[in-house]
This record gives structure tokens, sequence and C-alpha cells, in this order.
């Protein structure tokens, strides 16, 4: 990789100051970003590592009863503090990567990436949390704006997302067994005012939610009243792990079973 | 460069590196600490995982002056005092779990790792566990059988080598 100037930020304050020039990139974990530098595909001139802001790790619970978890929180950290409180989304953490990537990886870097086949983009979306940054609080359904794209502006900084806790939820993943990534991977949470459902590795632009299932879950909390709906492949991801159309079915497969799953 | 102090196998070291050096880099160039191997470089296979603040990552995939003050574990550190095998490695001799032995330090690591966070585990999570390192000679098949005998459970019941 290229070698750049290193600054670790000991305040949020600071890593806003540091990440102020234009070629300026805040590194998280760096479960993707380092690789992506060792490959060339990024070369920033300074990195600015969030890891030592106190601020921006633990989980709390807050008054509204939302589950904040800092955006420097390693998915272990998550999979084990959140498991009381929200054990849908502990048990998505705890299942991605590997256990050493997961010791490593944050919450705050995986949504700043927010690769098409991330797990974290679909508990975001599925549960409506908010993503809150140095500069405002940004509501998932405006946050995931395409494959690898945002709502952030440059220098902008994940320091914590908020996650309301439904009454029940599971996340379904098929895994693709060489990356571990999601192949389809499927959020379904159930709320009073509603269901969400957050699909992330099937679709070309990314995270969506499945609108038609919502509707049907919101009436009738059963994999049974999935029965009749199918996603079109159209706009579905085709590689060689995968069809389009073999994508689309996956997804219904796995929403019947994050509905049948879910506590 | 930066300066960088870590403890690294309960001693206080430091030396000069570039943003860019890796974990990995710095142990095995600058501390000339060769046990922690680099297989991929893409964080996939886990030859080069060492304990960071108690806790298993891939050296590879962080950089020393990232972990300014941190306390680094790493193969050379898992002996015990008299110089003899620690009971992880010495599974791994008696079960056979190594053959050309260039995923065994992370291998070891890993299991370290495991048996901190579950004493006692099963098959299957040994497996679930290890999916991060990745051996090419063994088939792992004796690898699971060497962790599970470094944590006291009976092996017997396991295939032949």
């Amino acid at each position: 990789m290229y070698n750049f100037e290193f600054a670790k930020a000991k305040t949020i304050g600071d890593a806003v100051k540091a990440l102020a020039s234009d070629d300026a990139q805040a590194l998280g974990g760096g479960q993707t970003l380092l690789p992506t530098m060792k490959q060339r595909l990024a070369a920033p001139t300074v990195l600015v590592s969030l890891n030592a802001i106190p601020e921006m790790i633990g989980v709390c619970v807050n008054d509204a009863g939302e589950v904040c978890i800092g955006g420097a929180t390693t998915h272990a950290a998550v999979a084990r503090e959140v498991a009381a409180h929200y054990p849908a989304l502990a048990a998505l953490a705890s299942h991605i990567g590997d256990p050493a990537v997961r010791n490593r990886g944050t919450i705050g870097g995986s949504l700043a990436n927010n690769d098409p086949s991330a797990c974290y983009p679909a508990a975001v979306l599925g549960s409506g949390a908010t993503v809150k940054t140095n500069a405002r609080d940004i509501a998932a359904d405006d946050y995931f704006l395409g494959m690898f794209t945002t709502a952030l502006e440059q220098g902008e900084i994940i320091t914590e997302v908020r996650f309301p806790v439904p009454h029940k939820a599971n996340y379904q993943k098929f895994v693709q067994p060489a990356s571990r990534f999601a192949l389809v991977g499927v959020y379904v949470a159930q709320y009073a005012g509603g269901v969400r459902v957050a699909v992330t590795g099937a679709a070309s632009d990314g995270v969506f939610r499945w609108a038609e299932a919502e509707a049907a879950l919101s009436g009738d909390f059963a994999a049974g009243a999935l029965d009749a709906l199918a996603v079109p492949g159209n706009d579905m991801i085709t590689d060689l792990h995968g069809s389009a159309d073999y994508r689309a079915h996956l997804v219904k497969v796995m929403t019947k079973r994050a509905v049948a799953a879910a506590h | 460069m930066t300066k960088v102090t870590m403890t690294v196998n309960g001693k206080s070291v430091s030396g000069d590196v570039e943003g860019r050096t890796l974990l990995a880099e710095f142990l095995r160039e600058g501390l000339r600490l060769t046990g922690t191997h680099i297989g991929c470089d893409t964080s996939q296979c886990g030859a080069c995982v060492v304990h960071v603040n108690g806790n298993a990552i891939k050296s590879c995939t962080a950089l020393a002056a990232d972990l300014d003050g941190a306390d680094v574990r790493t193969i050379e550190g898992m002996a015990n005092a008299d110089g003899s095998l620690s009971v992880i490695q010495q599974a791994f001799q008696d079960h056979h779990g190594l053959q050309c032995g260039f995923c065994t330090p992370g291998m070891v690591m890993s299991a370290a790792a495991l048996l901190k966070e579950n004493p006692k585990p099963s098959e299957a999570e040994i497996r679930t566990y290890l999916e991060g390192n990745i051996c090419r000679c063994t088939g792992y098949h004796n690898i699971v059988k060497a962790i599970m005998a470094a944590s006291g459970q009976d092996v017997s019941a396991i295939a032949a080598e």
C-alpha cells in the first residue's frame, strides 16, 4: 500500500479537524479499508484512526429504550453487550466474518463503507435505526444511497447508531462460503407500527426494503403470508456465486426463514 | 515515521514505523518475531493471528501505529516459562495437528482465544471458530482433535488419525 500520514484522534472534535483535508480518510477497524489500500483501490494521504475515541465505544440503552452503539464499537463487543437488549442484532454481529475480524471491525466502519453484501446495513434499515454523526441524525431510510454510497458527507463521522427494539426480529444469512459475506441476508423486525423487511447481498443498489413483504407480514406475521409474493430478478446481482434469479429466489426463502425464527 | 511502544510477550518494545506498517510487519521485520506468518496478506487465511489486549486479531490487517500502547501476544509467547510447550502446542504435536506447519501459529493463537472464551467447546464450535484459519494440509480433522484434547476432553470417539 502507498504510505500516508497517520493520525489517531482522541476526541470526535480532533477527528473532525484531522479529516478536514480532501484526501483524508477515516479508519475504523480497517477490515475492509486496509485490504482495499493494499490493492491500491484507495490511497488516502492522511488516515485518521477512530479507534481510541472513548465516547464512540460501547453500548447503552437510552431513555427512549433505544439500544445505542458507539460507532467505533467492534462486532465482537456488540455480540456480547447487546445480547440482553436486542438479541437478533447481537446474533447478526456474532456471525460477521470470523472471530478475528469481529474483534477489529466496527459498526461505524461497516455502515460508512455500505458494502452491498454486508450484514449491518440490513439490521439498520430493518430496524429503522438512526445513524448519528458528528453533524446530524440520519434516518436509516435516508442513509443508504446505493452500492458503497451513503448520505455521509466528506469528513463526516458515524459517532453512534440508535436502534429501536422490536417485539420480534431475526436475521437469516445465506453465507457465501469463501468470503462469509451474505450471498443474501434478510432482516425482519416486527414493531407496533408494522413490520420492516430489509434485504442485503441481493440487489445491485445494495440494501433495500421489500415493501410487499412488509405489507403482507404487517397483516399476518407468518411465513405463509409470503406464499403469493415473488421478488423480480431485474435489479439483482449476478456473479459467479449466483445468478440474479437465484438471489431473487433466496430473498423469499430467507425472509420466510427469518419470520419463522423471529422471537 | 512514528514511534510506537507496545508490550509484546510481556516485554516493553518500541520502534519507528511508517503509517502503513502492518502489525505483522512490525513483529516480523522490526522485532524479528518471525513465528507470526503472513500467508495471504488479505485477512482470509489466519496465519498471522496474534492476541491484542487479549483478543485474537489478524495482524496483517491492523496498523502498528494504531496499536501504540497495546499488549500483544504472539506464538513466541505461548510456551511455558521453562521453554516446554504449552498444553495447546503439545496437543497439536501429540495429535498430528500440523503437517507443513505454516498455518500452525495462527491456529494455536485462535485455539487459545477460543478456549479462553469457551473452555469445553464441542467439535462443531471448534470448526465454526476456526473459519478464519485456513489449513491446506491436514483437512482440519487433527487440528480439531488437538484443540478438544487441549481442553481436557476425551477424543477417543473422534475418527482415527
